[in-house]
């Protein structure tokens, strides 16, 4: 590892065909790497191989739970109103008129889902962070255009400069540069 | 059959397109291009529409709802039909966006962003209408369940209660919605920007997006999500605002049938003022190449399809009264359609159902200035629809002494088009300020087309 390497974030490549990137994040794999990253400007379906295994999707779970959570809460709270808070008599019909208490129960199932998924979207993705290394890397602003990046951190163990850039030619990247820290 | 579908399979992208031809078209619409004229001329008409709510709003603050024509027994008047119209014309939106996603159409990545922009500003309208047309506005609160020190809650059984909900739930998730879309763009015209200002700007909106891997899995699975609860949402809602009829006794709103008529003339118009300004502003902002003939065909089959519900539902309406056989309903039934307002049942059947029959006809559906006249002719005849159905069941109930001709005053043709200057007005500023095609969608269609 030479000293210029010890300050930067990572070695990035650039490239033109999402299927280069991805083999090369593969051969990566092969070879032990595990510090590195894909960005794209679309979602490429072949990338979550990529992502640490994690036993559960939590994310879709959080979002389930939000809507189970928003059904009971929405149907608890007029039930309480409408037994207990109100209760109102009406020709001798049950207080508990759950078949009304539906719509209002659903609407806040599905704004509960949809604003704690999204605030759970932002958490697992690690957002919102204005700042974050590889913005620094030379060209990356058409990392959201038309290029796919590979970035191989420095603090992976496995680390090696020269075998990287060779790495990158090989899988045909177009550019090739160092992110500073 | 399929020999004359293939001869008219227009792609759902020029061939020619590609992850940057995309983002360049797009981003520089807001980034480069100096702002046309006809944006300044657009815009300046709107606001001033737009002023002309801020007048009536104010003088009907003022004043009290005794400023419009509505009074005993016709209580509601046109402010619910803008609010019933309004928040249809927000249902397509929604609905192209989420059901279309799940069911994973490619044409709908080339109109989901107007027609959700479209919604947002369109349930904003819709919000406005009721709480102008409640007494005393200032109290609208009385409507949140909350411990007040009366010790009174708000009624759950009544459908009124329901839409309250259903209307709050549904701008706020639309909020959301359309803003997650617009996260990975804002991303794209961040990294493109060369003004300071223009980075910032959209610096800030992009949350510091990067794309990763992880960004993007994670992005798939809360949109999906959450289209998966727009769809159905989008129809309760609907439905809720029908039940707010159907649970009403008057003769002519007491029928099950209103929450499928209500949402079917939702989605027909909402699919209606999709085409309306995306047809204009495709030519204005050259989206030829993105937003194809495929798309405007698409839509227009599905505006046909759905005048086909509604002519049906219609059919329905004239039935049921006379099935039924009671006297009341029949009479306001036929008041509807010959009395004091028929002018509306006729301006709504001819827009409605008989004029975009023409769109049967391959050649005219790909006129686009026939597509135009007829989708604003829709637009216009749904509202005419609405009118009719609020008023003339009031106006016409069960005891003749009762009866009652409807007229509209000055104030409420300024709410009404004051409400579409609001619409308008924050459409443009959309159109100005951020990207009018969802570009990172627009970049999965091409891989797509590339593996295929």
């Amino acid at each position: 590892m030479s000293g210029e390497t010890e300050s930067a974030y990572g070695l990035i490549g650039a490239f033109a065909d999402p299927h280069a990137a991805v083999a090369m994040a593969r051969h990566l794999r092969r070879d032990g790497f595990r510090r590195f990253e894909i960005y794209s400007p679309l979602p490429l379906e072949e990338t979550n191989e990529f992502i640490a295994k994690e036993p559960r999707n939590w994310l879709a779970l959080i979002m389930f739970a939000a809507a189970i959570g928003g059904v009971v809460i929405g149907f608890v709270m007029q039930y309480v109103i409408a037994v207990i808070g109100y209760p109102i008599n009406i020709g001798g019909r049950p207080l508990n008129s759950w078949p009304a208490f539906i719509p209002v129960a659903w609407e806040i199932c599905a704004l509960f889902t949809v604003y704690i998924g999204f605030a759970a979207f932002l958490a697992f993705c690690r957002l919102p962070k204005l700042y974050h290394p590889v913005f620094n890397a030379p060209g990356f602003e058409r990392a959201s255009q038309d290029r796919i990046f590979l970035c191989v951190e420095t603090r992976d163990p496995r680390f090696d400069n020269q075998q990287l850039q060779s790495m990158f030619h090989e899988h045909r990247a177009v550019a090739i540069g160092e992110v500073p820290l | 059959m399929a020999t004359a579908e293939t001869h008219w399979r227009e792609p759902v992208i020029g061939p020619e397109q590609n992850y940057a031809t995309v983002s360049e078209h797009l981003s520089d619409l807001v980034l480069v291009q100096r702002t046309p004229l006809w944006w300044y001329a657009g815009f300046g008409v709107s606001m001033l529409l737009f002023l002309w709510l801020v007048v009536a709003a104010v003088y009907l603050l003022a004043n009290g709802i005794g400023v419009w024509g509505v009074n005993i027994p016709v209580a509601w008047g046109w402010a619910l039909a803008n609010y019933v119209w309004w928040i249809g014309i927000a249902s397509g939106g929604t609905f192209i966006s989420s059901l279309f996603y799940l069911v994973g159409a490619d044409w709908r990545n080339g109109v989901n962003r107007f027609a959700e922009s479209l919604t947002l500003f369109a349930a904003a309208a819709a919000g406005l209408m009721p709480i102008f047309h409640l007494g005393r506005q200032g109290l609208f609160y009385w409507l949140f369940p909350y411990p007040s020190v009366m010790g009174i809650w708000p009624q759950f059984r009544s459908p009124l209660l329901w839409d309250f909900f259903a209307l709050l739930c549904y701008i706020l998730n639309s909020i959301v919605f359309w803003y997650i879309g617009l996260i990975p763009d804002c991303a794209t015209l961040r990294d493109r920007a060369t003004t300071r200002r223009a980075q910032i700007f959209y610096g800030l909106l992009a949350l510091g997006w990067r794309g990763s891997a992880r960004h993007w899995r994670n992005y798939k699975i809360v949109y999906l999500v959450m289209a998966g609860f727009m769809a159905p949402m989008v129809v309760s809602v609907h439905s809720i605002v029908g039940l707010d009829f159907a649970a009403g006794i008057a003769a002519g709103w007491h029928s099950t049938q209103w929450p499928p008529y209500f949402f079917i003339g939702a989605l027909y118009s909402g699919w209606a003022s999709t085409l309306l300004l995306m047809i204009p502003i495709r030519r204005l902002y050259r989206l030829e190449r993105i937003v194809t003939e495929r798309h405007i065909e698409v839509i227009a089959k599905l505006m046909l399809a759905t005048g086909l519900m509604l002519a049906y539902c219609y059919a329905l309406e004239a039935f049921q009264p006379f099935y039924r056989g009671d006297q009341a309903e029949r009479d306001a039934y036929l008041y509807g359609a010959f009395g004091a307002h028929a002018g509306s049942f006729w301006v709504r059947n001819s827009l409605n159902i008989f004029l975009p029959q023409l769109l049967w006809i391959p050649a005219l559906r790909r006129n686009r200035v026939l597509l135009v006249l007829l989708s604003f002719g829709i637009v216009v005849g749904m509202w005419f629809e609405r009118f009719n159905f609020v008023v003339t069941a009031l106006a016409h109930d069960y005891i003749p002494s009762y009866w009652f001709t409807f007229s509209a005053t000055i104030w409420d043709e300024g709410i009404l088009y004051g409400s579409i200057g609001l619409v308008l007005a924050g459409f443009f500023l959309f159109i100005r300020l951020l990207p009018v095609v969802s570009m990172f969608e627009l970049r999965e269609v091409i891989r797509r087309k590339e593996r295929a």
